[in-house]
């Protein structure tokens, strides 16, 4: 006795073969000449699987240039099938990328790419993030030191702030764009800071405590507090510098209400 | 019961919109009835996707394109993803929104791309359920679009034809006739495009595709057409287009090159052999 599938499981055998070993058809499928549907069937694998790598390339560039196309295929591979996307909307599928890579085996020779891929995921972000326009000078520039000292900021949608033991930045810029991946001579960890003050993201270096700053402001602190704890975290910290940086950068959008 | 807004896009020629093509598109006043996006592209919250799309719906009418909403699917609908689209349509009151005869996601996992599905009693009462609910969320009648696939599941027992003639019967949706579909369809399951088109319900018929396909054999080396998008369209597409064309009058009609993207120019050019063969049909009235 012989139940008719119902489409609920024909599309899940579907669904399970398109993602699965090459040679796995599910059955139920056919072609009109009667032969093996391997190769047509292997049309939507083959479609699944590009699609799914070609948007983690389109998110992660540079990641995908520092270790070449082969690579990050088999890299993008084990990744869809232990974190495949649960929604439609691409653009925030992979931000667990750079964790998967730390995990990754064959990238540990390859130590700064999971923060490279951080960076990317950061600049994607930046890119997509609402609309808002940057806290104007003249707002900050017309209170006085221990006014100014206590105010807390509201941090731009587009904001990141990260640290990374490599010189990430560095790598990032050499390997954009067209040209060939450059040469790398590994030198100290660097921080640095994504915005996007008007349409297009912007990537800073940030000098000695400087991550420290802008990590306590997002945190909403006040300036002082931030300032301090930055001076803690290193006395190299030049808080002129740091101030200018958050100006000419547009990481806070606002001046927070008193409360 | 709320009237859905109908579809309305000009019957003119139209492009699917590349962001790399935005500088020379704004650059000049484009003969062009309308733009097409895909809404998941859409679907962050700001920067320079949504400035590029501001920008140009000045200009243009706009068609919303889903690929995502996994209609065909036997599962319930998405209602999250729904509400994107819902928030999508609201910010940019397009002209048209339309999606596919097909299933993307399954069981939580989203698998970008159209993937088919039987054409059963029970696969038509589900896909019926959803293009209602799609139609009642966002307050519009949609265009729901014939797929191109690549084998058939033994347990279908309604032609695609007479499936999408059903759908459109008992919903009241429109369709969006991809002529490159039909053709790849065709040849894939040795089929004659002319008496599918013979088949197909035109009247219900709101907006036409065009694309390239590429071309290989199956494992008995029979012909297996791919609807790659990554080309010019295909002399007999045209030839499926004019006969459409012919019989309904002009349609609003997409060119869409998403892989391999050329310059402006080549896909220009492209829209425009579609204008030629539509402005033959213009009566000074549709004109």
């Amino acid at each position: 006795m012989s139940r008719k599938p119902s489409a609920t499981q024909s599309i899940g055998r579907f669904a399970a073969a398109v993602v699965g070993a090459p040679e796995t058809v599910p059955p139920g499928l056919g072609a009109w000449n009667g032969g093996s549907v391997e190769r047509r069937f292997g049309v939507y694998r083959n479609n699944v699987r590009e699609g799914l790598i070609g948007a983690l390339a389109s998110r992660f560039p540079v990641t995908e240039k520092l270790v070449g196309r082969a690579f990050f295929s088999a890299l993008a591979e084990a990744f869809l099938l232990s974190h495949p996307p649960r929604s439609p909307v691409l653009m925030e599928w992979g931000d667990a990328l750079p964790a998967f890579i730390e995990t990754f085996e064959p990238a540990a020779t390859v130590p700064y790419l999971a923060d490279v891929a951080r960076l990317e995921a950061a600049r994607s972000h930046a890119y997509h993030a609402a609309d808002a326009a940057p806290v104007q000078p003249e707002t900050l520039a017309a209170l006085d030191s221990e006014r100014l000292a206590l105010v807390r900021l509201v941090s731009h949608p587009a904001l990141a702030i990260l640290r990374s033991p490599y010189p990430v930045l560095t790598i990032w810029e050499r390997n954009t764009g067209d040209s060939e991946p450059a040469p790398l001579e590994l030198g100290g960890g660097e921080d640095m800071l994504v915005t996007r003050p008007q349409m297009r993201v912007e990537l800073r270096p940030l000098p000695p405590g400087a991550a420290r700053f802008f990590e306590a402001l997002e945190e909403g602190q006040s300036i002082g507090w931030a300032a301090e704890a930055a001076h803690a975290e290193t006395p190299l910290f030049d808080l002129t510098l740091a101030f200018t940086l958050m100006i000419q950068s547009g990481a806070f959008s606002a001046v927070a209400e008193e409360t | 019961m709320q009237a859905l807004k109908p579809s309305r896009l000009p019957a003119r020629s139209g492009v699917g919109f590349k962001p790399e093509h935005f500088d020379a598109i704004i650059e000049a006043v484009q003969p062009l009835g309308f733009f097409e996006i895909h809404a998941e592209n859409y679907m962050g919250k700001g920067g320079p996707p949504h400035a590029r799309l501001s920008r140009l719906r000045q200009d243009y009418a706009l068609s919303i394109h889903g690929v995502g909403l996994s209609i065909g699917s036997p599962e319930p609908l998405d209602e999250i993803h729904l509400d994107r689209l819902k928030a999508l349509c609201d910010r940019y009151e397009p002209e048209s929104f339309s999606e596919h005869l097909a299933w993307s996601s399954h069981e939580g996992t989203y698998y970008n791309d159209l993937l088919p599905l039987p054409y059963t009693e029970e696969t038509l009462d589900r896909v019926v359920e959803h293009v209602d609910r799609v139609q009642e969320r966002l307050g519009r009648r949609m265009l729901l679009e014939n797929p191109a696939t690549y084998l058939l599941f033994e347990e279908s027992t309604i032609e695609e034809t007479e499936f999408l003639a059903l759908i459109a019967r008992r919903t009241g949706c429109g369709l969006l006739l991809d002529v490159n579909n039909v053709f790849v369809s065709a040849t894939n399951h040795r089929l004659d495009p002319a008496a599918y088109l013979d088949r197909f319900p035109l009247a219900a018929v709101g907006e036409i595709h065009l694309g390239g396909h590429a071309e290989t054999t199956d494992d008995l080396g029979a012909p297996l057409l791919i609807d790659s998008h990554d080309r010019a369209v295909k002399d007999p597409v045209w030839a499926l287009f004019e006969t459409v064309i012919a019989r309904r009058g002009p349609l609003p009609s997409l060119v869409e090159w998403d892989n391999d993207v050329p310059a402006w120019p080549v896909l220009l050019r492209e829209a425009e052999a579609a204008e030629t063969i539509l402005s033959a049909r213009y009566t000074p009235d549709a004109a």
